[in-house]
């Protein structure tokens, strides 16, 4: 089995995987990471969104391999320590989850959109961005809400 | 208003792990020596299994066993059933066919399981699966329901002739057709009500483990009911006995109804883990669920309404043909009958209703209640002819409305229900100032201008939640009763754990449930845990769905709490050394009433434990205390809908303009989390109108069966939402709630199929109505305008 290294949330990590191991099953599996998860199986619903290398990418949709020398950043690297990140913190605030399945996925995706497209987002570029994140519970009115709220926060 | 008690918007308990990514999904759960399962399954609809040849699938590496639907049998493990009968109108009881967890002789749909492979690795199991050769006869399916009845069409099961489960029927045949003869009008319409996939985000997942030692089995598994699935499991299928078989549903992503029904997969699990004496996990790929969940909905159903000359109603016909797939769900026979045929008379005083039911047999994917379950079909029927009947009338809308809303409470419908209270006008009249109705004639001048469609559409609804009453639904053919239970622990550092037979999966009970406690006791939140979903923890309990863990759950705490006040006071009165009739509990401090001699909570429960200020001859220490609930009435929550549309006549394309919801759900505990229910409701009722359709070809395979065909709301396609609210207690439950969980499910399909048909003119239009099909309808009518 070919050896894969990376950093993942700031750690280096390595292992010998079976090539067909998609960077999802690497995390969830080996890393014992579950944060990020799996809501389908054809790169539609985006709660495996994690950052390759500062960009949001659907974990489900690349070889651990292919992922080998990057940079990895999981939903579990975004508070420090008890002190959340202002994206998660706006989720919070703004009921922005129900069930909490696609909540990693989207503050991943949410974190890369104000990479982006900056910290005043309208409501319409929100839901043009989210076009690759699916949410069965809230109906994404408190989702938008959250990630305009969280783009501010951001900024200071 | 206490900070955090009832009427509070806190912010929910549980975030802290979702957002962190912290959550504990069954699938995120790992057990020493785990193993894993994948399960073959039927490509075909229907066909006879000839032979299955497994063994090059057993020789390959890292694979323990593979177990075929024979072994099953030879085992002694029941088949799945459906816990609630149905009688037909000739008396007859339903005609319930046999439904083992992996297929035995036939397949009866695409993804009937027909094997289970357990191995080392998911991997290895999936490649063990390709290795298995199943030999078929392939045979005619039966895959329209409309047509399932027909002589001609292939018979599924020999129990159920013509392919019908039962024909049910509720209400007076004589006095409705008397009535619909003698209507000065009488609107008529054919519906289909599309079939839907739930999707939870959540795939179903489960783990069975097995205590060789102890004999007994431990299933963590994606539930609503982790008491019902244990109840089933053991005395149905015959697994353990009850006292054996511990159940877990640790977070659950998303219900909406198909994580209630005991599926095939969780039996096997528990089944094959005994078998090969290691844990046993199956994940649901998302295609897999797509034909392994329990689907919803699914009826096609001709309505007539009739009206006298002022504009009244007189009478209401329906005739529905309800399909419950190849097999019998464990509540699949409840739906299209008592939560569908009891919800027809609406917000509407209606003297006649007559409503036929029959249930037919098909090779699909079993149907079974999904959100709203058999209440959005009602809506549809009701709410469509209502509107329907106004256009051809000439009168508007909400005038029509109004002529023949309910307005004295206790309200005895021909159907059964007892609606209890409600003020239709108030919401109607709040939700269309929200909408700004009056300025939607210039709205409409102005798309127009742009070469835009606008239509507005109204969806007075009305449901049944809080189920049930238990004596009530076992008359109706309930196999259970539906109760709720909560036992509350007072630690003697004065914090408390809420032990609830409801479940939470994604409904935020640890918030709102702690929100009651915080509002009764005076415990700061913090100070507070809720536990659910542990058949070893807590008592019993009948799990969430029907919008029943606030009417229902919540009530069974507030007996608890009352009980836990009661014995409480008896502690303070020793410890304050004053007559019990004299202490005062009130913002979480005992007064002896008169003096300012008062003790702190937790003073309190200390002293309940220690006991040194009483003998136990004058008290039992301790303070803990369980209260079964079982409610005296369904609850009714209803409201009003509007949904504003604009379409671009070229390309067919619906815009949702403007959405506004006013509910009237009793009492509110947390504002914020049921107007987030209110936008998910929506969601996925816009999502049936606008986009969602399952798909079956002529040969019964699932053409619709991954998110690349299933088309699932996303952002884009919906709009913000303006969310109100009316109040009028409930008054059959202590705190006055009716219940959220379900209404924009309920409400909104015919809030946007009535919007569509004002923009577009015609009512020749059905669900999903997609691009295409609104392109094709308008189309249609201006073809049939130019004949004209």
């Amino acid at each position: 089995m070919p050896a894969v290294k990376m950093i993942v949330n700031g750690k280096p990590v390595s292992a010998d995987v079976d090539p067909r191991t998609l960077l999802v099953q690497f995390l969830r599996e080996n890393l014992r990471l579950t944060g990020t998860h799996v809501g389908c199986d054809t790169s539609q619903c985006g709660a495996c969104v994690v950052h390759v290398n500062g960009k949001a990418v659907k974990s489900c949709t690349i070889l651990a391999l292919t992922a080998d020398g990057a940079d990895v950043r999981t939903i579990e690297s975004l508070a420090t320590g008890e002190k959340l990140h202002p994206m998660q913190e706006a989720f919070r605030e703004n009921h922005g989850l129900q069930c909490g399945f696609c909540t990693p996925g989207m503050i991943m995706t949410a974190v890369d959109i104000v990479r982006r497209k900056g910290n005043e987002l309208d409501e319409k570029t929100i839901r043009e961005e989210l076009e690759g994140n699916l949410c069965r519970c809230t109906g994404y009115h408190n989702i938008v809400k959250a990630i305009a709220a969280g783009a501010k926060a951001m900024a200071t | 208003m206490n900070a955090t008690g009832i009427g509070a918007a806190v912010r929910r308990k549980e975030d802290f792990r979702f957002i962190t990514g912290k959550g504990q999904y069954t699938d995120d759960i790992t057990r020493p020596g785990e193993t894993h399962a994948h399960f073959l399954r039927s490509p075909h609809a229907r066909a006879k299994i000839t032979k299955i040849d497994a063994k090059a699938a057993k020789a390959m590496p890292g694979v323990l066993a593979v177990l075929i639907g024979a072994d099953l049998a030879e085992d002694k493990i029941g088949g799945l059933i459906c816990g609630w009968m149905i009688h037909s109108k000739d008396g007859s009881p339903m005609k319930a066919a046999p439904h083992p967890a992996i297929a035995n002789g036939t397949v009866n749909y695409v993804g009937d399981p027909v094997a289970v492979v357990v191995a080392e690795t998911l991997d290895a199991a999936e490649d063990a699966a390709e290795k298995i050769v199943v030999d078929y006869e392939v045979l005619p399916a039966a895959v329209d329901p409309a047509k399932a009845q027909a002589k001609d069409a292939p018979q599924i099961h020999e129990v159920a002739p013509h392919n019908t489960i039962y024909q049910w029927h509720l209400g007076e045949a004589k006095g409705t057709a008397e009535a619909i003869k003698n209507a000065r009008h009488v609107t008529k319409l054919h519906i289909v009500n599309n079939r839907l996939v739930p999707n939870a985000m959540e795939p179903r997942a489960a783990i069975g483990e097995y205590d060789a030692g102890n004999e007994s089995f431990t299933l963590w598994n994606t539930t609503q009911n982790p008491h019902v699935a244990r109840l089933v499991i053991s005395a149905f299928i015959g697994m353990a006995p009850e006292h054996k078989l511990r159940v877990i549903a640790p977070d659950v992503g998303g219900g909406f109804g198909s994580k209630i029904f005991i599926y095939p997969e969780e039996v096997v699990c528990l089944w094959a883990a005994k078998k090969v004496g290691r844990p046993v996990k199956w994940v649901a790929d998302r295609s897999e669920a797509f034909i392994a969940d329990a689907h919803g909905r699914d009826h096609v159903t001709s309505a007539e309404m009739a009206f006298d000359a002022d504009g009244k109603i007189t009478a209401l016909r329906v005739k529905t043909i309800a399909n419950i797939g190849a097999y019998m769900s464990t509540f699949s026979s409840s739906v299209p009958t008592y939560l569908y045929g009891t919800l027809l008379s609406g917000q509407y005083d209606i003297p006649h209703i007559y409503c036929e039911v029959d249930a037919v047999y098909t090779n699909t994917v079993p149907v079974d209640a999904y959100r709203g379950a058999g209440r959005p079909e009602a809506t549809f029927v009701v709410e469509r002819l209502v509107e329907v009947g106004a256009r051809e009338l000439g009168i508007d809308p909400a005038e029509l409305r109004r002529k023949n809303f309910i307005r004295k409470f206790p309200h005895q419908t021909p159907v059964i229900m007892n609606y209890d209270a409600g003020d239709y006008d108030a919401s109607l009249k709040r939700a269309l100032e929200l909408a700004d109705h009056k300025g939607f004639a210039k709205r409409k001048r102005e798309s127009e201008r742009h070469g835009k469609l606008r239509g507005f559409g109204f969806s007075t609804y009305i449901e049944a939640c809080g189920i049930a009453p238990s004596q009530a639904v076992g008359s109706l053919g309930a196999g259970v009763g539906l109760w709720e239970s909560a036992e509350v622990r007072v630690n003697p550092t004065g914090s408390v754990e809420v032990l609830t037979g409801s479940h939470s999966h994604g409904q935020g009970h640890e918030t709102t449930f702690a929100q009651l406690v915080c509002e009764r006791l005076g415990v700061p939140i913090g100070n507070i845990s809720i536990v659910h979903g542990d058949t070893d923890k807590v008592q019993f309990g009948m799990g969430t769905y029907g919008s029943r863990s606030g009417a229902v759950g919540m009530s069974a705490i507030v007996k608890a709490l009352d009980k836990v006040e009661a014995k409480a006071k008896k502690v303070a009165s020793h410890l304050l050394e004053a007559a019990e009739s004299d202490i005062v509990f009130k913002d979480g401090k005992f007064t002896v009433a008169g003096t300012d001699k008062s003790a702190a909570w937790g003073d309190v429960s200390l002293h309940a434990y220690i006991a040194h200020k009483f003998t136990g001859a004058q008290l039992e220490p301790g303070l803990k205390e369980g209260a079964f609930y079982d409610p005296t009435n369904f609850t009714f929550p209803a409201g009003c809908h509007l949904c504003e549309v604009e379409i671009d006549p070229e390309t067919g394309i619906v815009a949702i303009a403007g959405w506004t919801a006013v509910d009237d759900f009793g009492i509110v505990i947390n504002p914020m989390i049921v107007e987030g229910q209110v936008h998910g409701g929506i969601a996925q009722g816009v999502g049936q109108a606008l986009m969602e359709n399952t798909s079956y070809s002529g040969e019964g395979q699932l053409v619709t069966g991954s998110f690349m065909d299933y088309t699932m709301p996303r952002a884009d396609n919906l709009p913000s939402f303006t969310v109100g609210t009316t109040v009028t207690r409930c008054p059959g439950n202590p705190l006055g709630i009716k219940g959220c969980g379900e209404a924009g499910a309920i409400a909104a399909p015919a809030a946007v199929m009535n919007a569509i048909t004002d923009a577009i003119g015609s009512e020749d239009i059905a669900m999903p109505a997609t691009p295409a099909v609104v392109w094709a309808a308008i189309a249609k009518h201006n073809k049939g305008h130019k004949a004209a």
